[in-house]
């Protein structure tokens, strides 16, 4: 029942559009292919500044490889080709004169599974101000007020400069990755199913810093758990097949889904 | 019971394997201590003629001469002195081509320069001997008048090439396996690739850099041709690269193919010299296992 072919052509159902003032990003008809395979049909949407937007979406419907697009990640797969514009501050971070680390200090990441640096906690975090040339006080500052704002401080404080990353909890060390993304104040954080390898109080922990995020930060969030976005995101995207079917406000989307196949998926029909 | 009664240890093709894979690497484990006992008997021989304090502390290795001296202090200089130019040379370009494999090579070419520098590896070491003697040799005197024809700089250069694929191809295997999702996270943070490589990658793969360039040490301490050929066959105590000296591994050819009557005082040094190089690349082993243990880095 559920077919490229039915969606090939499909217009994006839109329920309250973001402005283009509201916009932080604004992505432009994108099409992705990896090699022969399109992985990404003609997506248009909009990223508000200071809210929480999910990407849902069942295994392989392109919801990781659109967010990946927003820094240009996928730039380090071989064999990636991208068309159209991903707008962010009014440029275009696909022209060619502008440079992808550039891009990629001001967005941050954090992953699916945690990737702390088998380094030290302190250096963990310092990694990215480290590249941006802070050093001494400063240094030591934004690194404690990083592990502060990813709720970790309290349990790491009297070991942080010495212990190793990689011997903390899986919780702890994906608090610790959101630390070291934030720590370089990026505008953007977008974050690939954090939670999908933590246990539920582990999760709740980020879930909750997530929210909190949302003063200083916009995050857009992939996750395939729709109870998460429920719970966490202003706005919610449904993706099928690498096209962009449904967005909205989170509400509407699960209550009231314009789109079959949206409400497919959000009442577990398939996926 | 009929499953009760069948015990896994029992089964006759278990057996057999078990006792046939035992008997095997217990040859490999009997031929190593065999070759340690039978060191050990003409060391001993070696010990009950000339004192330890003799072979420690005196400045001349001359086994031959009308007054003998046994300082094993010159042959250890000039393996020292050898071994120390071949790792400068070693060191930098095999950890540079490391770097260049693990993070910068297609996936196409990686394992072409890998194939390539295990080609150069099999190059059979007599052959860097007389390229060292023969080219190199000439082409330093060129450039320092008083170089002797037979000296440690030009065989220490020649075997610091000849290590290189030791250096190079461990070390990058070592970086190739640190995780993705952690070079990931660094291009994430905006690294270039450079700061990649230097930044995350070497630091996360220390522990087999290290491993691979002990390796290549032992590899330079025990390399017999290249040093027999090119460095001379003159003990002398020096650490100056322009003099003609003799390394352990080039006294012990000089002496194996020489013509000392078994029973000789230099004879059994033969088996002394022998066993202080057995003892030297047993502690490399040991403390690059030792290395490894340490510094190893779990990633999960």
């Amino acid at each position: 029942m559920v077919s490229l072919e039915l969606l090939k052509d499909h217009e994006t159902v839109r329920s309250a559009p973001v402005t283009e003032a509201e916009a932080l990003v604004d992505v432009r008809r994108l099409n992705l292919w990896y090699g022969k395979k399109q992985a990404l049909y003609d997506i248009s949407v909009r990223f508000p500044r200071n809210q929480i937007t999910a990407i849902i979406g069942p295994s392989g419907c392109g919801k990781s490889t659109l967010l990946r697009s927003l820094n240009r990640m996928n730039d380090l797969v071989p064999g990636v080709r991208v068309e159209g514009e991903v707008l962010y501050e009014g440029v275009n971070i696909y022209d060619p004169r502008v440079d992808p680390v550039a891009v990629r200090r001001q967005i941050g990441m954090v992953f699916q599974k945690p990737n702390p640096f088998p380094k030290t906690i302190f250096e963990n975090v310092a990694f990215g101000l480290r590249l941006m040339g802070f050093k001494g006080s400063e240094l030591e500052d934004r690194v404690v007020e990083a592990l502060k704002r990813a709720a970790l401080w309290n349990e790491v404080q009297d070991r942080f400069r010495k212990e190793s990353g990689l011997r903390l909890s899986g919780g702890q060390q994906q608090r610790l990755c959101i630390a070291r993304a934030i720590a370089v104040e990026p505008p953007l954080l977008l974050m690939d199913e954090p939670t999908s390898a933590l246990d539920p109080i582990a999760t709740q922990a980020i879930e909750d810093l997530i929210t909190g995020l949302k003063q200083h930060y916009t995050v857009v969030i992939v996750t395939h758990n729709m109870q998460q976005a429920a719970r966490v995101s202003d706005r919610t995207l449904f993706m099928h097949l690498g096209v962009l079917v449904e967005e909205g406000p989170t509400e509407l989307i699960f209550t009231k889904p314009k789109h079959p196949y949206t409400e497919a998926y959000i009442t577990g029909r398939f996926g | 019971m009929e499953i009760l009664k069948q015990r896994p240890s029992r089964n006759p093709k278990e057996v057999l394997t078990f006792v046939l894979l035992v008997s095997l690497s217990s040859v490999t484990l009997l031929t190593t201590l065999g070759v340690i006992l039978s060191l050990v008997g003409d060391v001993v021989q070696f010990f009950r003629r000339v004192p330890l304090l003799e072979f420690l502390l005196a400045p001349e290795w001359t086994p031959l001469f009308a007054e003998p001296r046994y300082g094993i202090a010159p042959l250890i200089a000039g393996t020292f002195l050898v071994t120390a130019i071949a790792l400068l040379v070693a060191i930098p370009l095999g950890l540079s081509l490391a770097i260049y494999l693990a993070e910068y090579a297609s996936g196409s070419t990686r394992p072409r320069i890998k194939g390539t520098l295990e080609l150069f590896e099999g190059i059979p070491t007599v052959v860097f001997g007389y390229f060292a003697l023969l080219f190199v040799t000439p082409l330093l005197q060129w450039a320092i008048p008083d170089l002797n024809i037979f000296n440690p700089l030009s065989a220490g250069l020649v075997m610091g090439f000849a290590i290189i694929p030791y250096v190079s191809n461990v070390a990058a295997d070592a970086m190739e396996s640190v995780p993705r999702s952690i070079r990931e996270a660094a291009y994430a943070l905006g690294a270039r690739p450079y700061e990649v490589a230097l930044r995350v990658v070497f630091p996360a793969a220390i522990s087999g850099i290290i491993a691979a360039i002990i390796l290549a040490t032992s590899r330079a301490i025990g390399e017999t041709m290249i040093v027999a050929i090119a460095a001379g066959q003159r003990p002398t105590l020096t650490l100056d690269p322009r003099e003609t000296i003799a390394t352990m591994t080039s006294y012990i050819v000089q002496a194996a193919t020489g013509d000392q009557p078994t029973g000789s005082t230099a004879f059994y040094a033969l088996f002394a010299v022998g066993f202080t190089l057995f003892l030297l690349t047993l502690l490399l082993n040991i403390l690059a296992q030792w290395v490894v243990e340490r510094y190893r880095e779990r990633y999960e």
